[in-house]
């Protein structure tokens, strides 16, 4: 059908505006990090004076980014993995059978989602010091204490959604599994997770930029040896000086893995979302 | 959220005369448990059991002299909620101020957030060259990493090497003076860089929303003569309306328990106009190492949150099925 033109100005003004208000900050991390120190101390510019790369490689100097890079990536990969595989086993137990309990248990998982970090983030810490007191590991400031809480920051949304993915694949395939042989775990793994290849691929990228991005329970729950890039990124900062330049390039570096893995992967989250959403 | 679904049970199934008969002999009866149960034990360690803690906190005096021994702490009784309720005293007013700036910032964050993600969404609705470009852009903020966006913006805000104030002043709109991360500024300065990062989420999912409204309804509207604005008013917004009710209590739930723009944007020294409820708790507890009554004060947020939601979903279920 036709748009009036008023429509098209409309969306002309309107996209330019937001794309502006979106580029914008991009610009300056871009920019600002391929600046020389002197351009960023000074009053801002839009064109760097001179074009260096120095800022990328001067960030693993300046502060030790290779090593907060593999604690985050660590923690983060590992509280992936344990969230995918948890909220596969929940999320098939929710769409294929019917037992006691059953809302019950997803009232229950939802509703931790809707409550603040600040609420629990103090008795957690009491509690991971007590139980490193308990057995003698060294629990509290540990990338496993992290691996442990970033895991069930995203278990409620990754269940919500696969169960959407999984209600999706028709029963008969699991019973045709079930003829040829297979018990209800064999159905899982050979006819239910291939078919839901993409929405566990979503839940994945879900749950790593969740554990990657997270600041509260990391600027408690890490020490010197287990810190993390949310808050190793603040070490460029001094008393006397911000090395402006370098924090741009260092924000950059850790923003490409999971920009690029979310925009590959939105459009099956997009699909998941209405699938929860529709139920 | 959970409804309960009616089981989905095979046709060749349901007309057996034994009940259940085909999944009983595959599946032992405590399977499905015992497939939950890793989930559960996880939500319970970590988001049940020390909100419960919590609660138990709230009534120790507990101040960093029991941090390693916490269970030998005394107890306050209900002096701690005294505390943070007397509204005379500092700790009790300062609380009520971060409250009602809490709301102030979800209100104003929430209305941007979801205003510029319909705006967004209805004008990418139909196809044109360069939509799906947009689209994949206008999701970066989002995906960033919260503290490599923030910290970007502090960067932008700065007074004397901010990319904002160049901006304004080459404009000609201010001097190119201001201090946006110092007094009532930093509230406006918050709220923008909130918006910045939530707006994607609400363009996201009311795209996905619009993808149910079928076509042919639009179709039938122009053939009746029915403008942009009154298709928009009478169509999209009421089959947008579930999606709306789950989207604005999860917009609410993460401005109100934002912490993450606040506590990147300013540090240890968040000005009073900014002081969100989380970074207030946080500071409560963490810097001034008064644990009990931070836990009180998380209680009284649990609380608030509580109510809140338990007005809104019913409300909202209502509005919905009057429609």
């Amino acid at each position: 059908m036709r748009e009036p033109i008023s429509f098209r100005v409309l969306r002309v003004v309107g996209l330019t505006l937001l794309t502006l208000f979106v580029l914008g900050p991009i610009y300056v991390m871009v920019s600002s990090s391929l600046k020389p120190l002197g351009d960023v101390r000074g009053k801002f510019t839009w064109i760097p004076s001179t074009i260096t790369v120095a800022p990328f490689v001067d960030i693993w100097s300046t502060v030790p980014l290779a090593r907060y890079f593999a604690n985050s990536l660590v923690i983060s990969l590992l509280a992936t993995l344990c969230s995918v595989l948890l909220a596969i086993s929940a999320a098939y137990a929710i769409s294929r059978y019917r037992f006691r309990g059953r809302s019950a248990f997803r009232i229950t998982v939802l509703s931790t989602q809707m409550f603040p970090g600040i609420l629990f983030l103090l008795p957690l810490y009491l509690i991971f010091v007590n139980i490193g007191q308990l057995t003698g590991f060294a629990l509290q400031g540990s990338r496993l204490a992290l691996v442990i809480t970033y895991l069930t920051f995203s278990l409620p949304f990754a269940i919500w959604m696969l169960v959407g993915y999984f209600d999706s694949i028709p029963r008969e395939l699991d019973e045709a599994a079930h003829v040829d042989g297979a018990g209800p775990i064999g159905a899982l793994v050979r006819v239910v997770l291939p078919s839901a290849a993409p929405g566990i691929a979503a839940v994945a990228i879900y749950s790593f930029m969740t554990a990657w991005g997270e600041t509260l329970f990391a600027s408690v729950m890490t020490n010197q040896s287990s810190r993390t890039l949310a808050i190793g990124l603040r070490e460029y900062s001094t008393q006397t000086n911000v090395y402006w330049n370098e924090v741009m390039a260092a924000s950059l570096v850790v923003s490409v893995p999971v920009v690029v893995g979310f925009l590959l992967l939105q459009r099956y989250l997009v699909q998941g979302l209405t699938a929860g959403a529709v139920k | 959220m959970a409804t309960s679904t009616p089981p989905r049970t095979g046709r060749a199934q349901s007309s057996r005369p034994v009940r259940r008969a085909p999944r009983s002999h595959l599946a032992p009866r405590w399977l499905p448990y015992a497939m939950l149960a890793p989930a559960l034990v996880f939500e319970l360690l970590v988001h049940i059991v020390p909100m419960l803690t919590g609660i138990f906190i709230s009534t120790l005096q507990l101040t960093q002299f029991y941090v390693r021994r916490w269970l030998d702490a005394p107890s306050a009784g209900a002096g701690n909620f005294e505390v943070a309720l007397n509204f005379d005293g500092a700790i009790g007013a300062s609380l009520l101020r971060s409250f009602a700036i809490t709301f102030a910032f979800t209100i104003a964050t929430l209305a941007l957030s979801w205003a510029l993600g319909m705006f967004a969404a209805v004008l990418l609705q139909r196809p044109f060259r360069g939509r799906n470009a947009l689209r994949t852009l206008f999701l970066v903020p989002y995906a960033l990493p919260v503290y490599a966006g923030v910290i970007v913006w502090k960067f932008m805000l700065g007074r004397d090497n901010g990319m904002v104030n160049a901006l304004l002043s080459g404009l000609g709109i201010t001097d190119g003076t201001t201090f946006w991360l110092l007094g009532d500024n930093a509230f406006v300065s918050t709220v923008v860089v909130a918006v910045w990062r939530l707006w994607p989420f609400a363009f996201l999912t009311l795209m996905a929303g619009l993808q149910s409204v079928p076509g042919e309804v639009y179709e039938a509207a122009a053939v009746d003569g029915a403008g942009m604005w009154q298709q928009f008013r009478s169509f999209t917004l009421p089959m947008l309306r579930p999606v709306n009710q789950v989207l604005l209590l999860v917009l609410f739930l993460w401005s109100f328990n934002d912490f993450n723009v606040p506590y990147i944007l300013f540090g240890q020294s968040v000005p009073a106009s900014a002081d969100l409820i989380s970074i207030h708790v946080y500071q409560a507890s963490f810097i001034t190492w008064n644990f009990g009554v931070g836990s009180a004060m998380s209680v009284l947020l649990l609380l608030v949150l509580l109510v809140i939601t338990a007005v809104y979903l019913p409300l909202s279920s209502r509005r919905m099925r009057d429609a």
